[in-house]
């Protein structure tokens, strides 16, 4: 327990259960979270987590006063032979009150910094450094940055030391936005637009996921959170607002495989129907904008790495890899899937 | 005897409570085994990441009719079996005030149930949760039919608790025995009579909640439809309105239950009775003010965030004062560990548990981590199966003589509780960290490397552990079952009514009602018996109970059928209402 | 009567839980209806179709069936047998008045363009009078069926139990709908016309 995380007490009474629980507990402490709640890296996840921390020990105490009450009564008093009818005690008011009062003092403690953190975290942001707008969709996530012109799907980049204040909505059903090490959840409720702001606080890569029910491949609704320095942030943000260049431009020293595959994303392939790539005629709004798609890490809602290989095979049959998704399996064989493929990873 | 003598037959048409509590029992027993393989099965494919056991759509099916399943084909009805059985017989009556309401009751619930779970053999079970929000509901994006099966087993199913309800109501107002006053009521049928009211006041908001989808459904109205100017969020309002009123009537037959036990294995009165009743009221009073912590992340504003964290932390002091009394009244006395008290013992520690989590869950910020997190699931599993199930199970032993007038083996009782308690603890201590290092709940599968693994693995060991608890209790259940008949009246030595006349009751459970002298008649020679013999009906079978709800099973497929079954299913319902008006009763 | 523990008859204290339970089912109706009051979006809306004193007579008519109610209590309890029929016979009819209003007001609406999928005001407005219609009209057979008893000298002031529960539901049905006439048609905004 050196980082000091809350832990939960085993219990006594079996001598084997609470071997097992602790070692659940080491598992618990010695592994790596990365999309732990208790690891905040950022001023809004931080308050929840020190509110937490402060409930979760009023909450031990109660715990282990009930519960060492308890055990010690049923040690003490078990039934001797021989021995008299206990006394038929009917109550005590004195003591009634007592335990009514005492709960109620642990309840101003919690309830206190409960409604101090709401009013804090809770409201418009203390500022507004990169605006997003976040929009649910079955089964996937779109993000759009509306003052550096941006759209992109399922990885949100935002500088660190920045107040992110993001604008969710949805495009068809419930879901939720959810970066546990960043922020608590915030529903993406269709026909409103509900907000959430935080301030991420250290560099790296958070995963995140959808955390309401929204059907079938609710499951497979992961998203990913880059925190960038402020550099990487303006560089990735510099690229992803550029267009591609538009069809049949002539790129320099092209792979063949990469003009195959561009043939088949803007013809047979049909991919234009749902897919945008700006820049190009393709401005489809039913599945991700996929205009620097190659520049991703993931595809898919974070489910798969972004590999010609995994890419390959998503284009071919995308009920396959997350059943139930709104992409439809366009026919594609394996050549001309990998063609598409190369071309995809093309658009960095 | 003949109390439970008859064919077939005779259960269809019986109007007896004593009867009728049987009949739920045995259900709801079948019940929560479909609702345990269900839970087996998630488990199942939750053990590994990334596992294949099971597709998306079985999975989700599968934990929506496990939650709804635990819920109202298991834990209500099975509240239910002891309202019936033991209610009537605590307060010294010879049935309920309505005989044939309460077959009626029952026939509403087990077609509703058996209704519901029908839609796993005709394409396929509900799979949108057990509060099934709306807009995920709509025709659009759950075009198949489970999601009406939802909404019409779950209207004959809540009718029948509606009816039942009232009938508990106006049986505890007006079926008292001379000197059976309400403060000397057991406290088992005081809650009876607090989760009578919750019910009847919980269902109707859901009923409407239900009837706007099915509306939005079949003729395009547009209540939670965003695109018309509907708000999905009147289904979140309006269903955990009824949802978490519905968590208090889960609980408090087992509270109750538990209140009788453990005087009884402490031989010593209840400790605090007048709190342990008013905390009992309060609970269900404050229930009703507190739906939207359920709805912490849907963005209500911080004002409204505020005040239901408040109101739901207020819930903690009437339950920590059930704990401390139960508490006091085996302080001090002289403990018999018997499957029963092990039982409610049991639901003491592990309710604490999930009580406290359910704290950390009022308040509003931390819950934003927690809320849709397998932390809610720990928590709701603490309460539910720590709190509900071992309470049921507690009554379970301790009725068992009363009704069988055989006993539950001693030792194989107590072997299923501590692999119970073993199992159930594993199952759902490490859902805990799960939920806090971030494991959704509703998800199919999760990714490897978040480090949900062992977590995962623990809690199917457990879930497996408890599968052999369940099974031991079944063997149990069954052996007893063919042993000879040798409970006395009261083989507990307990104090209350129903413990003063043969295990089992005679059908007309008392010769001669007695007056009651005290809170604990058995024990402080609280009885006078009438010098007289009374004279007394008992009511007639009846079959036209089962006529109307058939019909109204009729009536409900038809609606998923076409209109000449929904006309046929009302004939028949409207046939049944004026067989049954216009039949003599005695 | 069998004996009770409160000296109140089984049926009226089943009659008044019941009647608690009902206010959750209209309470839902009605702030539904209040929540979705004015946002509809597209017409016609409420301002436009309510006729407030159309039903403002009908309205009245429901309270006259009311009065009638308490008459035919108060004559099986006297054991008036004719009195008795008559005067159920006329809360029922008067009943049928009402429902009969509703049914022109519906479709009314309806030609007016107000079908039940049209706009938030449509479904509220259906389902909330539609629920309370549904309720008259099985007071309005439950009265029938009594009245025939009646009629067969079966409803003597012995039974006068059987009356006042109906007669509770009854009321209880017609203090619904003052509740409905005030949020939806007093409340609309309607111009009266
Ligand atoms: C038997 C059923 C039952 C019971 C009794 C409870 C009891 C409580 N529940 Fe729970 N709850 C559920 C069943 C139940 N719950 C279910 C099924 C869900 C999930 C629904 C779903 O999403 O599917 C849920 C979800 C749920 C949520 C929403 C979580 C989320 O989804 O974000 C919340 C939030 O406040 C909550 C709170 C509470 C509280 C405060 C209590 C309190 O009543 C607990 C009070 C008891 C104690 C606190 C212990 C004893 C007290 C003392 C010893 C005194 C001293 C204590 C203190 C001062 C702390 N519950
Ligand atoms: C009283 C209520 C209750 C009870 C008792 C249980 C009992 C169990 N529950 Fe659950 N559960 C809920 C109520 C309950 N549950 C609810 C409300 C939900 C939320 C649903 C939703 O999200 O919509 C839920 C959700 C839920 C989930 C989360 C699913 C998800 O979010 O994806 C999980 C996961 O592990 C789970 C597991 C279990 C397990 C392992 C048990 C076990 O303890 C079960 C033990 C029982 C058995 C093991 C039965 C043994 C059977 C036999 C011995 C049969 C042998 C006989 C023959 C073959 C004839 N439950
Ligand atoms: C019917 C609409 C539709 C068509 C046609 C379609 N897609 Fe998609 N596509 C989607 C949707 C919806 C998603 C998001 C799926 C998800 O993650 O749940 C998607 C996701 C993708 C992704 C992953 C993007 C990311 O960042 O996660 C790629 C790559 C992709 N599609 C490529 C293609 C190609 C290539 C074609 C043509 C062969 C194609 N799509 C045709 C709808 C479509
Ligand atoms: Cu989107 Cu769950
Ligand atoms: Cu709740």
């Amino acid at each position: 327990m050196t980082d000091g995380r809350p832990r939960l007490p085993g219990r006594r009474r079996q001598l084997a259960f609470a071997a097992l629980a602790l070692a659940a507990l080491f598992v618990a402490c010695g592994g790596d979270f990365p999309q732990s709640s208790l690891r905040p890296q950022s001023d809004v996840a931080r308050e929840i987590d020190s509110l937490f921390r402060g409930i979760f020990w009023w909450a031990m105490g109660v715990l282990v006063v009930v519960e060492g009450a308890l055990l010690f009564t049923v040690f003490r008093y078990r039934e001797r032979p021989g021995a008299a009818r206990p006394k038929a005690v009917h109550g005590n008011t004195v003591l009634e009150i007592g335990w009514t009062i005492a709960p109620a003092v642990i309840l101003i403690f919690i309830g206190v910094p409960t409604m101090l953190t709401l009013w804090r975290i809770d409201g418009p942001p203390p500022s507004s450094d990169v605006r997003v707008e976040v929009v649910g969709h079955q089964w996937w996530w779109e993000f759009r940055y509306p003052d550096l012109g941006i759209t992109t799907a399922n990885e949100l980049h935002l500088p660190v030391g920045k107040t992110a204040d993001v604008r969710l909505r949805s495009g068809d059903v419930l879901h939720s936005f959810w970066f546990p090490r960043v922020s608590g959840k915030r529903d993406l409720v269709p026909g409103r637009e509900n907000s959430l702001w935080f301030t991420p606080d250290s560099v790296g890569v958070y995963p995140g996921q959808c955390a309401e029910f929204c059907g079938t491949s609710h499951a497979l609704m992961g998203m990913r959170l880059f925190v960038d320095s402020p550099e990487d942030f303006e560089a990735w943000a510099a690229r992803q607002a550029s267009p591609q260049e538009a069809e049949g431009d002539p790129a320099p020293a092209e792979d063949p495989m990469v003009t195959a595959g561009r043939e088949i994303f803007f013809g047979a392939g049909g991919c234009i129907s749902c897919h945008a790539i700006r820049g190009t005629v393709a401005a489809g709004v039913i599945g991700p904008d996929l205009t620097h798609v190659g520049s991703r890490s993931t595809i898919a809602a974070g489910l798969l790495e972004n590999t010609p290989e995994n890419l390959a095979k998503w284009i071919m049959d995308p009920q396959e890899v997350k059943p139930g998704n709104l992409m439809l399996d366009m026919g594609l064989n394996d050549e001309q899937a990998g063609q598409v493929a190369a071309y995809l990873l093309s658009l960095e | 005897m003949g109390t439970y003598s008859g064919g077939l037959w005779s259960w269809i048409t019986t109007v007896d409570h004593k009867r009728i509590g049987i009949l739920y029992f045995v259900s709801s027993l079948f019940f929560f085994l479909v609702g345990g393989i269900e839970a087996m099965l998630i488990r199942l494919q939750l053990a590994t990441p990334e596992n294949t056991l099971l597709t998306a759509q079985a999975y989700n099916q599968l934990f929506t009719m496990h939650g709804i399943t635990m819920l109202l084909f298991v834990v209500m009805p099975m509240s239910a079996a002891f309202f019936n059985f033991v209610v009537p017989l605590q307060i010294g009556a010879r049935d309920v005030a309505f005989p044939r309401l309460n077959a009626f009751s029952y026939w509403l619930f087990i077609f509703g149930a058996l209704f519901l779970n029908a839609s796993f053999f005709f394409g396929g079970a509900p799979d949108v949760g057990w509060f099934a929000y709306a807009n995920l509901t709509s025709s659009q994006y759950s075009p198949g039919h489970g999601v009406d099966f939802y909404i019409l087993g779950l209207a004959l199913a809540g009718a029948g608790s509606i009816v039942a309800a009232l009938n508990f109501i106006v049986t505890i107002i007006n079926l008292r025995a001379p000197g059976m006053t309400f403060m000397r009521l057991p406290l088992f049928t005081w809650m009876t009579f607090v989760v009578s009211f919750l019910i009847i006041l919980a269902f109707p908001p859901f009923t409407i909640s239900t009837v706007f989808l099915l509306f939005d459904r079949m003729f395009g109205t547009l209540f939670f439809e965003p695109s018309g100017g509907g708000d999905p969020r009147l289904w979140q309002h309006l269903f955990w309105i009824f949802g978490h009123p519905e968590v208090y009537i889960l609980i408090l037959p087992a509270f109750g239950i538990v209140s009788d036990v453990i005087p009884t294995f402490s031989k010593k009165p209840l400790f605090g009775y007048p709190v342990v009743v008013y905390s009992g009221v309060l609970i269900a009073f404050l229930g009703f003010g507190v739906w939207a912590h359920h709805m912490f992340s849907v963005g209500l504003g911080r004002i409204a965030n505020s005040a239901f964290s408040g109101l739901t932390m207020l819930i903690a002091i009437p339950t920590g004062v059930k704990i401390f009394n139960w508490i006091a009244t085996m302080w001090g006395g002289a403990l018999r560990f018997k499957s029963a008290m092990l039982f409610s013992i049991g639901l003491v520690a592990m309710f604490v548990i999930g009580g406290v989590s359910g704290v950390m869950h009022s308040s509003a910020p931390a819950d934003l981590q927690q809320t849709d997190t397998y932390f809610v699931v720990a928590h709701f599993h603490y309460v539910l199966f720590g709190g509900s199930i071992l309470g049921l199970f507690a009554g379970v032993y301790y009725w068992f003589p009363k009704v069988t007038g055989r006993f539950l083996n001693e030792p194989l009782g107590a072997v299923h509780f501590w692999l119970m308690f073993i199992g159930m603890n594993l199952t759902f201590f490490p859902m805990h960290y799960a939920g806090l290092h971030g494991q959704p709940r509703r998800t199919f599968t999760s990714p490897a490397g978040l480090g949900f693994e062992w977590f995962n693995v623990v809690s199917t060991i457990g879930a497996v552990i408890t599968f052999v608890a369940v099974f031991v209790f079944l063997v149990n259940f069954i052996r007893s079952l063919r042993t000879a008949p040798t409970a006395e009246a009261n083989p507990w030595e307990a104090s209350t009514l129903e413990w003063s006349i043969a295990s089992p009751p005679p059908v007309h459970n008392f010769d001669r009602t007695p007056e009651v002298r005290s809170r604990d008649p058995l024990w402080h020679d609280g009885i006078v018996l009438p010098a007289a013999e009374e004279v007394f009906h008992m009511p007639n079978p009846s079959y036209w109970p089962l006529v109307t709800a058939a019909g109204l099973l009729v009536l409900m497929t038809g609606a998923l059928v076409g209109l000449p079954l929904v006309l046929i299913g009302g004939a028949v319902a409207v046939v049944g209402i004026y067989g049954w008006s216009f039949e003599p009763i005695h | 009567m069998e004996r009770t523990s409160t000296g109140v008859a089984n049926e009226k204290v089943l009659m008044w839980t019941f009647i608690g339970s009902e206010c959750m089912l209209f309470g839902s109706l009605i702030a539904t209806f209040l929540a979705y009051r004015d946002r509809s979006l597209v017409g016609p809306f409420e301002e436009e179709l309510l006729n407030i004193p159309f039903i403002t007579v009908t309205t009245f008519v429901l309270l006259m069936s009311s009065l009638m109610m308490v008459l035919a209590l108060s004559a099986v309890q006297r054991g008036d047998r004719r009195g008795s029929g008559l005067f159920l016979l006329l809360t029922a009819v008067l009943g049928l008045i009402f429902l009969g209003g509703q049914v022109f007001e519906f479709s009314h609406f309806a030609h007016e363009g107000l079908g039940l999928g049209r706009n938030l005001f449509s479904g509220t407005f259906y389902l909330t009078t539609g629920f309370h219609g549904a309720h008259v009209a099985i007071g309005v057979i439950w009265l029938l069926t009594l009245w025939t008893l009646a009629l067969r000298g079966r409803l003597g002031p012995e039974k006068s139990v059987k009356v006042e529960v109906a007669g509770l539901y009854w009321h209880f049905v017609d203090v619904v709908w003052i509740v409905l006439f005030t949020v939806i048609y007093l409340m609309s905004g309607a111009a009266a016309v």
